[in-house]
């Protein structure tokens, strides 16, 4: 199996994570931004495991693990917020319909 | 056996106290009466053995027995320990057999109380509590005692606490002796750290052995002396014990004469070595003395009510303790803290049950001519008050007033080197007062049970559990006092050389007219009382209200008032005042300051913004407008600016 | 297996199963909270056990330090996971467990909303408290100083009386900032041994010989002082106290002032005098003014209280100036006595806090004047409540006059006015005790009074053990002098750790 240098690693990391951010910023669907979101969670967390098969440093491999974790997280966090905004009779999947992050005192 | 009796001794009391109160609501009045009654019972038969074991012991035998250590600390040690020896012997019978007498009595007083059982628990602490008082070898132990017995008898003066005048008379005989207990505590620390222990051995002789500087034996004599004043409501702590009539009779009786205020003259028996030390301080404690035995005398010839003027007599003999401690002859004292708590018991007792039988009448004016309606009664409140006068020959008052008489006039206190206090106008002042004594007494015994019948009735019988009690003591207070006679008399000394076998005290040269002056006196009272009041048509019916001084006589010299003016009510309104907590006002207020200057900051700060727009309203608001796109609350558009901003900055980093 | 971590984890791991145990319970039978509280008994039931084995069963050859434990946390920074335990931390430990069960037999089975997360933030708070009197490491003492403190608030705000939010803030604020100036010390002490030795670490073992310059270690002494200042606390930073203790729940109320006070006082034995024992003994006057301060004003606006929970509150005041009077008299004799004193206030305390909580869950009002008489309706809580006011006025033979007079006697050693001065707090104690004992208990009860319940003997037994434990206290103070000595620094630093590591 022909090794992957490291350059090439970086390179299908920065793939991802621009796969990811175009994902986040161009998709109005929550559902999929919170995939884009994975997408360039993981791309980071390749980075990382692909720094420890560089330097041969079991570091990156534990970051990878708690990355990982966050991910699951993030998800669970994140389609939690989803389900309860249905629960709150708000049955839709747009993120452009909410504007809550403005800040309720300046209407 | 002392071993195991002396603290048996104890525990016989405490354990019936903890029966009676935990079976509260479960057992009968009578099965209460009963267990009181063994406890204190017991206790009494164990004392009678443990006082024969040690008379007949060696002469300065002495029976210690050490418990448990209870603090044991670099520099101060102090054990649970008791000690028994004659001081102490006395003691324990007196508080033991007359504690018994009034439980025997009590047990009928308070037959329908619905509270008896709380009322037996604390009299039975009551006796247990003097009882640690009273045996303890430490001073620290001691004070476990010391505070017991106020704390029970704050508990049994307030006991019919559906009346806040009785609890608040029982809170104010509580602060009043837990001032003197804290100047106690301060004398107990002061010789703790001069002498790193507190076993009464221990510190007489460090005192004796000139350990501790006069001054500081003069301070600690003070401290002592202020403690037992206030045990034993000498001036100026007297204004609790007459409030203290608000319990029970027997309660009265129990704090009267076998404890609580008997505590004092103990303490100071006891430490005789330490006073005798401090010549100021013996002076102070009999001039004190000398001055309660008057005032207390005074007030109670103008009292109307027959346990207030039982109350004033107690704080007047004691007083005559008091007098006798300051001159130095102890023994005396303590003989009359024996033959006082034997007539005190009997009055206080007697008076309870006429009370009870006249349908709770307590004023000596509406009383009257009881003398055939309860003729037994009368006797022995008669037999009670020429005791308390101390009648020549026949009753126990007279020795033991004698006694005290002689001894205070041969005392001579050399308080500085060219200034003497002789000892002649205070036993001066004690005649006189043995002279009031008499008067006062008898004023009472003429008008309620001579005279004229007034308008209350005597219902009912003494049950024969109060009578056989009131029989005993007449019995003791009349003979109680053969066994110590002054020289004139037959030189009897059978008391004195009890207590200090090696120097009986004996005054060979003492003349007789002493003796004749001591007798007289009282009979000389009873004469003008028998003027004055015991005649068909007395004299004066009633003291004359009148006079201004009279007046204040009555309310006890307006100490009361006095008090309240300068202690109680400048502290009710300062605890008013500061109700609300000052300091955490303040802090809450620095909290508001801070709050209002930054609104104040805020205003100015909006008024500047508003000349600043009005200035550049137009430009401002267009670049409102954009920032206020750039902030639409969308998620994606932020995501957008967190990436761009990213990318800018990591162009910058990476160009630069 | 060292049962120290045990002993701290145990209570919040129970917590969170008591947590799950009200949800897992179907709510046909029994009370959801009836499941959630027989798993707080059973955790402090194992807790017990645990605390049992440790003190009759210590290796023979740790000396005064009768455990250890230590794992690395953070080794880059110098943390690691330390936990000692000598004499002063187990009994103080003994009081938590003791308490506790007072609080799960007496107070908690009442509280109807959300028992399960009540008993959860309860347990944790008792895992805050064992690790603050445990850990060695200062990062790690922060750690549960902080930890007690979240659960404690969030006890009062969401549990508390009429005026919780501002309680539970006020309490907050207090012993949040205060906690920060402590980290500024511990991170001071740190650096200044860090720039002696070029080693970083928060032992406490090895900090305690940081040679320091006299200025420098009065300031962190200050740090630390005022920390536990507030929590003991002190006279002008007291302020958070009554109203946290009015407003807690019951239960948040026995643990406040039985055993987060007493946190306050051992910070002060192991921090302040045993760290930094030159700056504490220049200090040791303004903290001893500051102690007589407290006793007498805590026992003056005592005085003035209407409100039960708030009398017995300032009176805490008061009986923890004892505690810091004794602390700084310098004095073996007056530690001791501080420490006696500190069992003693914690268990009267909070049984007179678990009445007045009686009495509140019955007539629901804490006001003296509309509570009345109660003595004619129950006897037994009346008994109860007027044993535990007589022990805290210092009655001799019970523990609290212990520890006054070791204290007393200590301070007299140093200043004989300073202590004159103090005895006038006996004085006002017999003022606000008998006070409330003669506007609750023994006096007339209200007309308008319903009939109401006293205390069950079960929970009499419990009262009657407290009793017990309070007459030992005061006539045989002996073997807990001997046993909560606090271990001294020096002997055993490194001899015990070395025996006990391997």
């Amino acid at each position: 199996m022909p090794a992957f240098s490291f350059n090439d690693i970086l390179l299908l990391a920065t793939t991802l994570f621009s796969v990811g951010l175009a994902g986040v910023l161009v998709r109005r669907n929550m559902v999929f931004m919170l995939m884009s979101l994975d997408i360039m969670l993981n791309a980071a967390a390749l980075v990382f495991v692909g720094a420890g098969a560089r330097w041969h440093d079991a570091t990156g491999q534990v970051m990878f693990v708690l990355i990982l974790a966050l991910a699951a997280v993030e998800t669970a966090v994140g389609l939690a917020i989803i389900l309860c905004l249905h629960a709150h009779g708000r049955p839709t999947l747009d993120a452009d319909t909410g504007n809550l992050l403005r800040g309720w005192n300046h209407g | 056996m002392g071993e195991i009796l002396l603290p048996l001794l104890i525990l016989c009391p405490l354990a019936a106290s903890m029966i009676v109160s935990v079976s509260a609501g479960r057992m009968g009045a009578c099965a209460i009466g009963t267990v009181a009654c063994t406890g204190v019972g017991i206790s009494a038969v164990i004392s009678i053995i443990l006082s024969i074991t040690l008379l007949s012991g060696p002469p300065a035998g002495v029976l210690q027995v050490t418990l448990w250590p209870w603090m044991h600390i670099a520099g101060f040690s102090a054990d649970i320990a008791f000690m028994l020896d004659r001081v102490s012997m006395v003691m324990i019978l007196v508080v033991t057999i007359v504690g018994l007498l009034i439980h025997v009595y009590a047990a009928g007083y308070m037959r329908d109380d619905p509270g008896i059982a709380r009322f037996f628990g604390c009299m039975t602490l009551f006796v247990a509590a003097m009882l640690v008082l009273v045996l303890a070898s430490d001073l620290l132990c001691l004070f476990i005692g010391w505070e017991g017995v106020g704390l029970c008898s704050y508990l049994l003066i307030g006991f019919w606490y559906n009346d806040p005048a009785n609890t608040a008379a029982a809170r104010k005989a509580f602060y009043m002796t837990r001032m003197g207990d804290v100047a106690l505590l301060c004398g107990l620390l002061l010789l703790a750290t001069a002498t790193g222990s507190l076993r009464i051995g221990a510190v007489l002789a460090a005192v004796t052995n000139g350990q501790l500087a006069p001054s500081g034996v003069n301070l600690a004599a003070l401290f002592i002396l202020v403690g037992a004043l206030a045990k034993s409501a000498q001036i100026p702590f007297q204004t609790w014990l007459p409030d203290a009539m608000a319990g029970p009779t027997p309660t009265s009786a129990l704090i009267h004469a076998a404890t609580m205020v008997t505590a004092g003259i103990y303490l100071i028996a006891r430490l005789h070595d330490l006073f005798a030390m401090a010549t100021p301080i013996m002076a102070l404690t009999a001039i004190l003395g000398t001055l309660t035995l008057l005032m207390g005398a005074c007030t109670a010839l103008v009292q109307s009510d027959l346990k207030r003027i039982l109350a004033w007599s107690t704080i007047s003999q004691l007083g005559y303790m008091f007098l006798a401690l300051g001159c130095g002859v102890w023994q005396a004292a303590l003989f009359h803290l024996m033959t006082h708590a034997f007539f005190k018991a009997l009055l206080f007792l007697t008076a309870g049950a006429v009370i009870m039988r006249t349908g709770h009448e307590q004023d000596i004016f509406r009383l009257g001519g009881l003398r055939h309606a309860m003729p037994g009664l009368s006797a022995a409140f008669a037999v009670g008050a020429s005791a308390l006068a101390g009648l020549p020959l026949v009753t126990a008052g007279f020795y033991s007033k004698e006694m005290i008489l002689s001894g205070v006039w041969h005392v001579h206190f050399g308080l500085t080197r060219e200034w003497t206090l002789s000892g002649h106008p205070l036993w001066g002042i004690a005649l006189l007062g043995a002279f009031l004594t008499a008067l006062y007494i008898f004023r009472c015994v003429f008008i309620v049970f001579c005279g004229k019948k007034q308008g209350t009735s005597a219902t009912g019988r003494t049950s024969r559990l109060m009578s056989i009690p009131l029989g005993c003591l007449c019995f003791l207070s009349l003979c109680g006092g053969v066994i110590e006679m002054p020289d004139t008399l037959p030189p009897l000394h059978l008391f004195s050389t009890l207590l200090d076998p090696k120097t009986p005290l004996s005054h060979a040269d003492e003349p007789i007219w002493l003796v004749l002056a001591g007798a007289l006196a009282p009979l000389a009272g009873l004469g003008v009382a028998w003027v004055l009041w015991g005649r068909a048509t007395p004299v004066m019916h009633e003291i004359p209200g009148q006079a201004a001084i009279i007046r204040l006589a009555r309310t006890g010299w307006g100490m009361d008032a006095l008090y309240d003016r300068v202690f109680v009510q400048p502290f009710r309104l300062l605890t008013w005042l500061t109700h609300h907590d000052v300091l955490a006002h303040a802090i809450t207020a620095t909290g508001r300051l801070t709050q209002a200057v930054s609104g104040r900051i805020f205003q100015a700060r909006t008024g500047f913004l508003d000349i600043l727009s009005i200035w550049g309203s137009r430009g401002t608001g267009w670049m409102a407008y954009l920032l206020g796109q750039l902030d639409n609350g969308r998620v994606r558009w932020y995501a957008a600016w967190i990436a761009g901003g990213l990318c800018a900055g990591l162009a910058m980093a990476v160009l630069s | 297996m060292n049962p120290l971590p045990a002993l701290v984890l145990l209570p919040v791991v129970g917590g969170g199963l008591a947590w799950l145990a009200e949800h897992i319970q179907p709510h046909t039978t029994t009370p959801a909270r009836d499941a959630s509280w027989w798993v707080v008994l059973g955790i402090l039931t194992v807790e017990t056990l645990l605390l049992v084995m440790v003190t009759f069963h210590h290796p023979a050859h740790a000396g005064p330090w009768l455990g250890h434990f230590s794992v690395p946390w953070i080794p880059a920074m110098g943390i690691a996971i330390r936990l000692d335990m000598d004499g002063l931390s187990l009994s103080l430990i003994w009081l938590s467990l003791i308490l506790c069960f007072l609080c799960v037999f007496l107070a908690t089975r009442q509280v109807t909303v959300n028992a399960g997360a009540f008993h959860f933030l309860f347990l944790a708070t008792l895992t805050g408290i064992i690790g603050t009197f445990l850990a060695t490491d200062l990062f790690l003492f922060f750690f549960f100083w902080e930890l007690m403190l979240v659960p404690m608030f969030v006890l009062i705000a969401a549990w508390g009386h009429e005026d919780r939010q501002r309680a539970a803030m006020k309490f907050f604020m207090f012993t949040q900032g205060s906690g920060l100036l402590m980290l500024l010390s511990i991170l001071g002490l740190v650096i200044a041994h860090y720039q002696e030795s070029g080693e970083l670490t928060f032992d406490y073992f090895t900090l305690a010989h940081t040679p320091l310059s006299p200025a420098v270690s009065m300031l962190l002494m200050l740090g630390f002082f005022i920390a536990f200042a507030v929590k003991l606390p002190v006279v002008p930073v007291h302020v958070w106290l009554p109203d946290a203790h009015t407003q807690a729940p019951t239960a948040a109320s026995v643990l406040l002032a039985g055993i987060l006070l007493k946190t306050g006082g051992y910070g002060m034995i192991r921090f302040n005098v045993m760290l930094f024992p030159d700056a504490a003994s220049h200090f040791a006057p303004i903290a001893m003014g500051l102690g007589v301060a407290g006793i007498l004003y805590g026992a003056w606006l005592s005085c003035a209280q209407d409100d039960v929970k708030r009398l017995i509150a300032y009176s805490s005041i008061s009986h923890m100036g004892f505690v810091l009077l004794g602390i700084f008299t310098g004095s073996r004799m007056g530690m001791q006595g501080a420490i006696i004193q500190m069992l003693a206030h914690g268990l009267s305390t909070a049984a007179l806090f678990l009445i007045a909580g009686a009495i509140q869950d019955r007539l629901h009002t804490r006001d003296m004047y509309r509570i009345g008489g109660l003595w004619t309706a129950m006897p037994r809580l009346s008994t109860a409540g007027l044993f535990f006011a007589v022990a805290s006025l210092g009655m001799p033979g019970l523990g609290n006059f212990a520890g006054e007079f070791l204290v007393l006697l200590a301070t007299w050693h140093v200043s004989p006015t300073t202590a004159t001065l103090t005895t006038a707090g006996l004085v006002l104690s017999a003022i606000y005790a008998l006070r409330m004992v003669n506007r609750i208990f023994l006096a007339a009860s209200r007309p308008d009074q319903h009939p109401i319940q006293d205390f069950p003997v079960r929970q009499m037994a419990v009262f009657a053990c407290i009793m017990v434990f309070l007459v030992v206290l005061g006539l045989y103070p002996q073997p807990f002098m001997m046993f909560s000595a606090p271990s001294p620094l020096s002997v055993t630093a490194v001899t015990s750790r070395e025996g006990a590591t391997p």
